[in-house]
């Protein structure tokens, strides 16, 4: 019986002064085998400059359901946002 | 979860997709929308992996090294789509090996298409021309469908896809601009794939069970009978610029309808080929099967490999 392949995330970078983004996934015998197909998988056209591997299974992912609890606090702090500050329009440069 | 709870989520659901909301692999869907789009992704992404085996037979005889650097280029583009879609089916709950159980046994379907043989080189041409141009306009709506993973790989293969199309179309040029016996060979092959290119559009819409499902999750956003008209109606022209003839006798432009009125399709042919009777039905799978068998042992020489560097590694940490 054949053990299968993990699956690994694939993060690409397109530029340098840009963020790695995820990409897409793909399986692979070990990190450096993940490495090799990310490139073939998802570079053929010059897509990147720098890719990072990371195993699927050794990401922790938030829960859409605890969505509300997570996220919605932050929709009534507005006092965060500088448009929350009444200044009179004679102040420049703020 | 009782059912009134289950009804109340559906609800919720579907005002997400009405409202063009994405669905992501963790958010909650019914069981009929993961089924649904396990089955169209799945089937996308066999179409992809199946469809390099008729090309796959001309790469060593292309006869130039320009049109077999393409052929090569394109045949790898197809193994990448193959696999973008797999990843996307994948984040459904469905692992990649049952995924190809499903592909071997039979009990997924692949594009009907992929059945019919590649006698000549112009084949290539026709191919790249007809069948990638049918996938084209079945594929770019699919950039919008609701489930995001599908909807961003499929970003990625429509981007990669005219380039196909168009070095197919290239071949039946130069085809059509060599000698007589050539432009033969061209004819000869949109003689062979135009049907079969009407026909992978899928059944008509009277006939089509999942449309109006799928038309609501965005799954699809044209009917076939749609897809098909505007897929002759962009080649019919391209027919004449090529100085070829679309065999079918009945192919007129209708100026009130602003399109072509075209002959019957042959749907008999078409369920022959779904059932498994087609021309290569048996080849392609056999092709397949022999690739996922004989390669086992490097698969497993590999997780072989990976392990011992792993123990080797611990090994001097320790």
């Amino acid at each position: 019986m054949t053990k299968n392949w993990p699956l690994w995330e694939v993060f690409v970078r397109s530029k340098n002064g840009l963020e790695h983004r995820h990409f897409g996934s793909l399986h692979a015998a070990d990190a450096a085998m993940a490495l090799e197909n990310a490139r073939d998988v998802y570079t053929r056209r010059n897509e990147g400059v720098s890719i990072w591997v990371v195993e699927s299974k050794d990401i922790t992912a938030s829960n859409p359901e605890h969505n509300g609890e997570l996220f919605e606090p932050a929709q009534d702090k507005v006092y965060r946002h500088p448009t929350f500050y009444d200044l009179p329009d004679e102040v420049k440069h703020m | 979860m009782s059912e009134k709870d289950i009804k109340n989520l559906e609800a919720i659901f579907e005002e997400r997709i009405a409202q063009d909301q994405k669905i992501e692999a963790k958010d909650w869907m019914p069981e009929k929308y993961r089924k649904t789009h396990i089955r169209q992704i799945s089937q996308h992404a066999h179409s992809e992996i199946i469809g390099m085996l008729p090309e796959g037979n001309w790469i060593t005889r292309a006869p130039s090294l320009r049109r077999k650097a393409a052929l090569l280029a394109k045949v790898q583009d197809e193994a990448g789509h193959g696999l973008y879609l797999y990843g996307a089916c994948e984040t459904l709950g469905i692992s990649r090996d049952e995924l190809y159980d499903q592909l071997h046994s039979g009990k997924a379907k692949y594009s009907s298409i992929f059945n019919y043989p590649t006698i000549t080189w112009a084949d290539i041409g026709a191919i790249g021309w007809l069948v990638d141009g049918a996938a084209i306009i079945n594929q770019v709506p699919l950039c919008n469908t609701s489930y995001g993973p599908y909807a961003r790989a499929m970003v990625r293969v429509c981007k990669e896809e005219s380039f196909h199309q168009r070095q197919g179309f290239e071949i039946m040029l130069t085809l059509c601009r060599g000698t007589e016996e050539q432009k033969a060979m061209a004819q000869d092959a949109l003689n062979r794939w135009w049907w079969p290119s009407l026909m992978m559009l899928g059944p008509t819409d009277d006939k089509s069970v999942h449309t109006e499902q799928s038309m609501k999750w965005k799954l699809k956003r044209k009917t076939n009978d749609e897809l098909r008209q505007q897929f002759i109606d962009q080649t019919v022209p391209q027919a004449e610029l090529l100085g070829i003839t679309v065999p079918d006798k009945d192919l007129k432009w209708n100026k009130e309808r602003g399109s072509y009125d075209f002959g019957p399709i042959d749907w008999d042919e078409f369920w022959q080929v779904v059932k498994g009777h087609g021309p290569c039905n048996k080849e392609r799978m056999n092709a397949r099967v022999s690739a996922w068998n004989e390669g086992e042992w490097v698969r497993d020489a590999a997780v072989a490999y990976a392990q011992k560097q792993e123990d080797k590694k611990m090994a001097t940490a320790s």
